[in-house]
């Protein structure tokens, strides 16, 4: 920034680094985590096209073919109906990933309003959106999860609010957090003395600062609520049979654990492999995010 | 161990302008350093020669990314400790034991117990350097056991000489205090206590008067000078501050982009600036008593033309804005129940008022309430009392109405150009803001509006698309003033809105201010702590102190012939850029500005000022105990 001369017309000329562009470009150095999103993206591409890449129907039993180990007609073998574990774990991904995205981007989506008011607001908003969230943070995810589940009932549906309920508060609190940073920074107060309304300033200038911290997390948070719904599932009050949900297989297996292994490994498989990648792209994110634009 | 080479280099001799006296206890030859950006590496300093005898001032001088500070990263190898590397070149230093050793090369393990009895540093921000958590007296006992052996009670005993000689007052009280009780000026002698506790050859001080006020810069670059002489240490200073440089060099090394451009005695250069770059660095330094006797202020010289004095004023009609009686304060909460342990005079009972394209200085050091005066202006900060008006028209009570012509008609410029942009929005939808805030144009007027902006701070359209991170700190300040100009104001706030520009930068942004008054008309409230910066800008000058304004008139009368005592104390600190008027000599007092934060049944003093000459009034009542 040493520059004695008047202006520096280069600048003008070079082309335009827009925040976007930036992201992409460090993100692209994050090889981990851009071989994670390419595991993830394959992920998602099988689920969707589930009906047209399973080799059998995952509910119908084959009562020839029970118990069957890996083979060439059933590539990770058959349980205990002689349903094709490859068609289940491929039909159970639609189950798993959709639990995942739609409880996060509900509970972030709460979670971020609730933040931005409590951070924006301050005063006795604040205290209690908090203290509501210090009473939903105070119980361990799971049983939190369970105890909705029970009063609502099982099912998928019921998983995905459940999920999205204890998703919430962490969100507030992130949020919360850096609107109350962004709150003092300065270019908040410049667009505030130039008097730009309330509504505006939190929507323009602090809600794009959070978001950042937002996806980081929604995207860490994916295979938290993945694992949560699996857990709900393997206790039987998640996904119901014949349905093939990966904690619910998991469950179906544990009888037969040591004996066919085909019946567990699979879907754990499955299981830890999306999580994973949901992980390392959440960490190649944070890093690419974490710019300082200044 | 290391086996110190035997002979300095052979480039030991003089440079012209050099006084050819005793050898070099600091011989640097050829440095170039380099630091790592993505795969390859960057090469920031380039084939830099520079030399300290004993007991000599060497300052370097540049402009921010001149490579000054790496420089000295590289003599004491903290460099290594930076990501820096240095690629070619010798640092030949003296040891006390009459060998010599390459700096540049030698092991680590040796530099470390070089650091210290042999060369110390003293750093810019001095709260940073300091251990938040540790007692002061522990922290310089700690430099004192380790490097003069003596054992706890004797390293007390000489911490608390130490403290004393830095003049600290009250030094065996001070011991037991944290660095966070202590204020910037007593924290800055802290670590030259420490610096000095192992007696080093050479003080490296990096910017060490930079986050200072005026009067405790002058204070502290008057102790240093004091203990060299005392102690004979060499001292190798960096700074940007050609004023600073003035005061205390005795040659001056100019870096620009990571090499030396010049080099000579301090005379010298001030004088017969042999190099371009030098003379221009020098025209840009804003001379306190430039504009001694004229009335009118003036921008700074450009291509060698004398500027048109500002001749803007509307005498008649009212004034822009009126400030009456304005009070600001704000409660301390102290313990667990938040209970208040007292208040802040920021700002206590503040008046004044803005012309018609008048400029007036709002001057004081940190802590004095100027920028609260400017934010409690517009409600940044909430006033507790006082009125607020608005050609004529009453603010004070923010509805709807007011907020809307309040928000329109003065406008803010922050001192941070970094911060003060939106990051994620480009610069041409930050200058809008405004104008779609107030509905003032609508659709593709909105983008010619911004590009005629963009044209009238000397930036140009295609800036518009551009994001502030692709801008320089100059071009992103010319930014916020075009933004700040996007709602036609009348007034312009601008709080320190030139501080943290490089000098050359900053008299452009200066100019840029005055041709838009000249052509537009607007008012300026103009906050800062630099006079010399006030005196080219202000038809009217006002001194803020503990939250009151203590003096106020023409720039010429306040500034020329201060009437008040703390005036007189804060104009004779700031540091002239000229060697032949040195201010050792000058008389400073070595006391501290108290705080403003007082008990709630101990009210500050308040008086009406006196009227002392034309437009010229001042404070005769006690405020604060000193003055």
């Amino acid at each position: 920034m040493s520059e004695l001369a008047a202006t520096k017309p280069a600048t003008a000329d070079r082309a335009i680094r827009s925040p976007l562009g930036e992201f992409w470009r460090r993100l692209r150095t994050k090889r981990v985590a851009l071989a994670a999103g390419v595991v993830l993206l394959a992920i998602v591409l099988v689920c969707v096209f589930a009906p047209w890449l399973a080799p059998y129907n995952p509910t119908t039993p084959d009562y020839q073919a029970i118990l069957a180990g890996p083979s060439a007609t059933h590539w990770f073998g058959t349980d205990a109906y002689g349903r094709d574990i490859l068609s289940r774990v491929i039909w159970g991904g639609r189950i798993s990933l959709w639990v995942g995205f739609v409880s996060v981007t509900l509970g972030g989506a709460v979670g971020v309003a609730l933040g931005l008011l409590s951070g924006y607001l301050g005063g006795w908003t604040d205290s209690v959106i908090m203290r509501l969230a210090d009473v939903l943070l105070a119980f361990p995810g799971i049983l939190l999860a369970i105890g909705i589940v029970a009063v609502l009932g099982p099912g998928v549906t019921n998983v995905i609010y459940a999920v999205a309920v204890f998703s919430v508060p962490v969100f507030a609190r992130l949020v919360r957090g850096s609107t109350l940073a962004l709150k003092q920074s300065v270019y908040v107060q410049a667009s505030r003395s130039i008097g730009v309304r309330p509504v505006a300033l939190v929507l323009r200038h602090i809600l794009p600062g959070t978001l950042p911290g937002v996806i980081v997390y929604m995207s860490l948070r994916v295979g938290t609520a993945i694992l949560t719904a699996a857990a709900l599932s393997f206790i039987g009050l998640g996904a119901q049979p014949p349905s093939p949900e990966w904690g619910a297989m998991l469950a179906d297996g544990r009888s037969y654990l040591g004996v066919d292994d085909q019946l567990t490994l699979f879907p754990g498989i499955a299981i830890f492999v999306t999580v994973l990648a949901l992980n390392l792209l959440g960490d190649g994110l944070r890093d690419a995010l974490d710019q300082r634009l200044r | 161990m290391s086996s110190p080479s035997s002979s300095p280099s052979g480039r030991t001799a003089s440079h012209p302008g050099e006084a050819p006296s005793a050898a070099p206890l600091l011989d640097v030859s050829g440095l170039t350093i380099s630091f790592p950006a993505g795969r390859e590496r960057v090469s920031v300093v380039q084939d830099v020669d520079l030399q300290v005898r004993p007991g000599e001032t060497v300052a370097v001088v540049g402009e921010s990314g001149s490579g000054k500070s790496v420089t000295a990263l590289a003599v004491t190898r903290l460099l290594d400790y930076a990501g820096g590397r240095i690629d070619a070149g010798r640092a030949v230093f003296q040891l006390r034991d009459a060998t010599s050793l390459d700096l540049a090369r030698a092991p680590q393990e040796r530099m470390r117990q070089l650091r210290g009895p042999e060369i110390a540093m003293v750093f810019q921000e001095p709260m940073t350097s300091l251990n938040p958590v540790l007692r002061i007296g522990d922290q310089i006992a700690e430099a004192v056991m380790l490097h003069q052996g003596l054992g706890g009670a004797a390293a007390r005993q000489e911490a608390r000489r130490m403290l004393e000689r830095v003049r600290i007052p009250e030094a065996a009280r001070q011991l037991d205090r944290y660095p966070f009780q202590l204020s910037g000026g007593m924290r800055q002698r802290v670590m030259i206590a420490i610096a000095l506790s192992c007696r080093p050859r050479l003080l490296i001080a990096d910017e060490p008067t930079t986050a200072l006020d005026v009067t405790v810069q002058a204070q502290v670059l008057r102790l240093m000078h004091a203990l060299q002489e005392e102690l004979g240490m060499s001292l190798l200073f960096i700074t940007h501050d050609m004023g600073v440089v003035a005061e205390i060099a005795d040659r001056v090394v100019v870096m620009r982009s990571g090499r030396v451009v010049e080099r000579g005695g301090v005379g010298e250069i001030f004088a017969r600036p042999r190099e371009d770059y030098t003379r221009r660095l020098l025209a840009a330094v804003p001379v306190l008593g430039s504009l001694a006797g004229q009335a009118l202020p003036r921008p700074f010289p450009e291509n060698g033309d004398e500027p048109p004095a500002q001749d803007t004023v509307e005498p008649a009609g009212p004034p822009v804005l009126e400030v009456e009686r304005l009070v600001t304060r704000f409660e301390v909460k102290r313990g667990l129940l938040g209970r208040s342990g007292g208040r802040i005079h920021a700002v206590e009972h503040v008046s004044f008022a803005v012309r018609p394209g008048e400029t007036l200085g709002l001057v004081g050091e940190s802590g004095c309430g100027k920028s609260t005066t400017g934010r409690s202006i517009l409600r940044l900060d909430r006033p507790e009392a006082g009125a607020i008006r608005l050609g004529g028209t009453d603010v004070s009570s923010l509805t709807p109405a007011t907020e809307k012509l309040l928000r329109r008609a003065v406008q803010y410029v922050f001192q941070d150009p970094f911060a003060s942009l939106d990051p994620r929005l480009t610069v041409g939808f930050s200058i809008a803001e405004p104008i779609r805030t107030h509905a003032l144009l609508a659709g593709r007027a909105v983008e010619a509006r911004v590009e005629e902006l963009l044209e009238q701070v000397g930036l140009g359209g295609s800036y518009s698309r551009r994001y502030p991170h692709e801008l320089s700190g100059g071009q992103r300040q010319r930014v916020c003033v075009a933004r700040a100009l996007a709602s036609e104001p009348r007034l312009i706030i601008a709080d320190e809105a030139v501080a943290a520009l490089d000098v050359s930068i900053r008299s452009q942004v200066v100019n840029l201010l005055m041709a838009l008054q000249r052509r537009l008309g607007v008012a300026y409230l103009f906050i800062s702590h630099d006079m010399a910066v006030v005196e080219r800008v202000a038809h009217r000058v006002a001194v803020m102190y503990l939250g009151q304004i203590v003096e106020i008139g023409p720039r010429d009368a306040v500034l020329g012939r201060p009437q008040h005592a703390y005036t007189q104390r804060l104009i004779a600190a700031v540091p002239i850029p000229d060697p032949a008027r040195r201010g050792h000599a000058r008389a400073l007092d070595d006391s501290e500005v108290p705080s403003p934060m007082r008990r709630h049944d101990d009210p500050p003093a308040v008086a009406p000022l006196v009227r002392v000459g034309p437009d010229h009034y001042v404070a005769r009542h006690k405020i604060g105990g000193l003055f």
